[in-house]
């Protein structure tokens, strides 16, 4: 048998039906589903008669529009266009008889922290749904990626996709990280190595020493953002800590099942020999604590660097570098660590995980956000918000200053309340640094929980080793 | 979906990198439970400024690109959130299709399931396309589907390259549901090996 890639062999154990073209129906396990890009696909199948194929492997959570403040059961609170997306969302759940988790449910949150947190996605799946950051699933070994609302239809009414594959791509991460770099710096660090389109056309798998030394929390971290380096999907091969993290959980396989289960997941890594068509290597003691200073996910530079010219780059970029600046307001030469900020964002499905919530605790222990700052910790999901009121990190949050929130995506992309206003700067553990992502003029810089947290305490961008 | 064979239109030119969805639609319109109306919103923060007044020197806003039908851009077009507003809101607006050296992933998908042609063409063809956009009104650009071709105003060709199944599905209008119920056959045979392999999934 010829050497297979981990995502090679996933694809081939999907694949419904192959067209002489190489044209796929890839059988999909997983399809979650959001109120934001779904009301249509439901209701195009309502217009053609069609039913859900397979409403038991179909999970709903709305988190995109929701309130993150108390007594957001009461729908009065949200605008009356979010109710009405919220609504069809309660009603199609419903109707089509799909699992779902209301916005009252405990359970509720991003449905990339619910869909791992109940045990839906599980090593060497297929999921989808309609929402770029599905990557982040790819953290357990399941090929996982974002897809259109036509292609959610799609899903719903055929449980298949229609694809052709993509090419491997291999990033690896070798030996450890130093102290203070997180998952977030690997993942940052890689896309400023290969820029938001260096994945176009690849699976990403991300392996190596420092990868295999990240807990899931982390690795989720790392996947979530293959789609800002462009790729279809990110991938982690499983191994202990993979299926320690699935054991026990709500819809994992249990008893006879489950030692099946894992007697597959375990023949799923890529062969020593598998064909990569692309290869990246960085050392894991190269990765610094990093920062973005543009719009776009690749403007990425250690905390320790300075504001970049649009002279310093190439191309199309030098345009897109100077409107970059111009937006965000920066002149070149400025130390990033002088750069003054005005809110602090701690949530997000990319840093959302109870982990994330202990990293930026660690930080803010015992001490005060700076004097007119705004900051806000909004949980991935409302068991995250329990175990972090548990552990006490909720206390050192409110302590520190900070509005402790209910679970939803909330600033990550401001379709809810929380948005910034006009040139508003933000330090912010989320995904995307584009222009109005967190609300109109407002300015995003992209950072991990630990920096978040330092930011926050100093009032402008901070090397986080310096609090440690 | 509406058919895609041949258009004859203006080209407006968007030379800027990384153009990502939430520039095209930004996410207050992503509201709505419909898939028509956005248009009007394309590219609204960079075609509107606070108060609702067009921005004069925004492309689309030039008297000779109101009735642009392609789009000529930058690399790495569409990058971003999944959102299909986008598209939605690209062929609302009248854009029948996309130019550029490189798209994102999912939007690429996107477009062809809306009756939008993506086109990807190296960065020298982009270039010469780019030039004849900037010459406004006067300049249409021709694109033909069947014959894979994009030829500029002076009557250059270039040809480009496109999946054959979703050209297919393009020219022919097709709904994709429908053809893979066709294959339900072969889903539901998948469907029972695969539970005799993993009965947990």
């Amino acid at each position: 048998m010829s050497p297979k890639t981990l995502y090679d062999k996933i694809w081939d154990a999907h694949v419904a039906h192959e067209a002489e073209d190489g044209t796929c129906l890839l059988y999909i396990d997983r399809h979650l589903v959001h109120e934001v890009t779904s009301p249509q696909a439901f209701e195009g199948l309502r217009m053609a008669g069609r039913k859900v194929h397979a409403p038991d492997k179909t999970i709903a959570v709305p988190d995109h529009n929701v309130p993150t403040t108390l007594g957001r059961d009461n729908p009065e609170t949200m605008p009356e266009d979010s109710r009405i997306q919220v609504a069809a969302l309660d009603t199609n759940a419903k109707e089509f008889g799909i699992h779902y988790y209301p916005v009252n449910d405990v359970r509720q949150g991003i449905v990339h922290i619910v869909g791992p947190e109940q045990g839906w996605t599980l090593p060497g799946m297929t999921v989808v749904c309609g929402d770029s950051h599905t990557a982040t699933h790819g953290a357990f070994g399941a090929l996982a990626h974002g897809i259109g609302t036509s292609e959610v239809e799609h899903v719903l009414a055929t449980q298949t996709l229609i694809q052709k594959k993509s090419k491997n791509m291999k990033v690896e991460i070798t030996g450890s990280l130093r102290p203070g770099v997180t998952a977030k710096d690997i993942t940052l660090s890689v896309i400023g190595e290969t820029g938001t389109a260096g994945g176009t056309g690849y699976v990403i798998e991300y392996c190596g020493q420092a990868i295999r030394e990240l807990s899931m929390e982390g690795r989720m971290t790392v996947c979530n953002m293959a789609i800002e380096g462009g790729a279809r999907a990110g991938l982690i091969a499983p191994d202990e800590t993979t299926f320690e993290y699935c054991k026990g959980r709500p819809h994992a396989p249990k008893g006879a099942e489950w030692e099946a289960a894992e007697a597959w997941w375990r023949t799923l890594y890529s062969d020593d020999d598998a064909h990569w068509d692309k290869v990246i290597t960085i050392k894991g003691e190269d990765i610094a604590p990093v920062v973005t200073w543009g719009t776009s996910p690749e403007d990425v530079l250690p905390i320790t660097a300075n504001v970049p010219s649009a002279d310093d780059f190439e191309g199309g970029k030098v345009g897109a570098a100077q409107r970059s600046l111009d937006y965000m307001g920066l002149t070149p030469g400025t130390p990033l660590s002088e750069i003054e900020i005005d809110t602090v964002f701690i949530g997000s499905c990319t840093n959302g995980r109870i982990e994330d919530l202990r990293a930026a605790a660690e930080i803010l222990k015992g001490k005060k956000i700076k004097d007119g700052l705004r900051a806000m910790v909004v949980p991935g999901s409302g068991l995250v918000r329990a175990q972090a009121e548990y552990e006490g990190l909720a206390d050192i949050f409110k302590e520190a200053g900070f509005e402790w929130r209910l679970a939803g995506c909330s600033m990550c992309l401001a379709m809810n309340p929380d948005q910034l206003a006009e040139d508003e700067r933000c330090a912010s553990t989320s995904n995307r640094n584009f222009e109005g992502r967190q609300g109109y003029k407002g300015r995003t810089h992209l950072v991990s929980p630990g920096m978040a947290a330092a930011a926050a305490i100093t009032g402008k961008l901070t090397d986080v080793r310096e609090m440690m | 979906m509406e058919k895609f064979e041949k258009l004859s239109g203006i080209a407006a030119p968007m030379p800027l990198v990384n153009i990502d969805t939430d520039m095209i639609i930004p996410k207050q319109f992503l509201k709505t439970i419909k898939r028509s109306g956005l248009g009007v919103n394309l590219f609204d923060e960079m075609r509107y400024d606070r108060e609702g007044n067009e921005i004069a020197d925004f492309v689309l806003n030039k008297q000779q690109y109101r009735e642009a039908e392609i789009l000529v851009a930058g690399d790495n077009f569409g990058c971003g959130s999944s959102r299909e507003h986008a598209p939605w809101a690209i062929k609302d607006f009248g854009i029948r299709c996309v130019i550029s050296t490189s798209f994102a992933d999912i939007f690429y998908n996107n477009c062809f399931k809306n009756g939008i042609l993506p086109i990807v063409l190296p960065q020298e063809q982009v270039d010469v396309l780019m030039a004849d956009a900037d010459k406004g009104a006067n300049a249409r650009i021709e694109v033909d589907l069947e014959a894979q071709t994009v030829t500029a105003s002076d009557g250059t060709a270039f040809s480009f390259e496109v999946d054959s199944f979703k050209k297919h599905c393009l020219l022919n209008g097709f709904d994709d549901i429908g053809l893979t119920m066709e294959k339900s056959g072969s889903i539901a045979s998948f469907e029972a090996e695969a539970a005799a392999a993993r009965p947990w999934v």
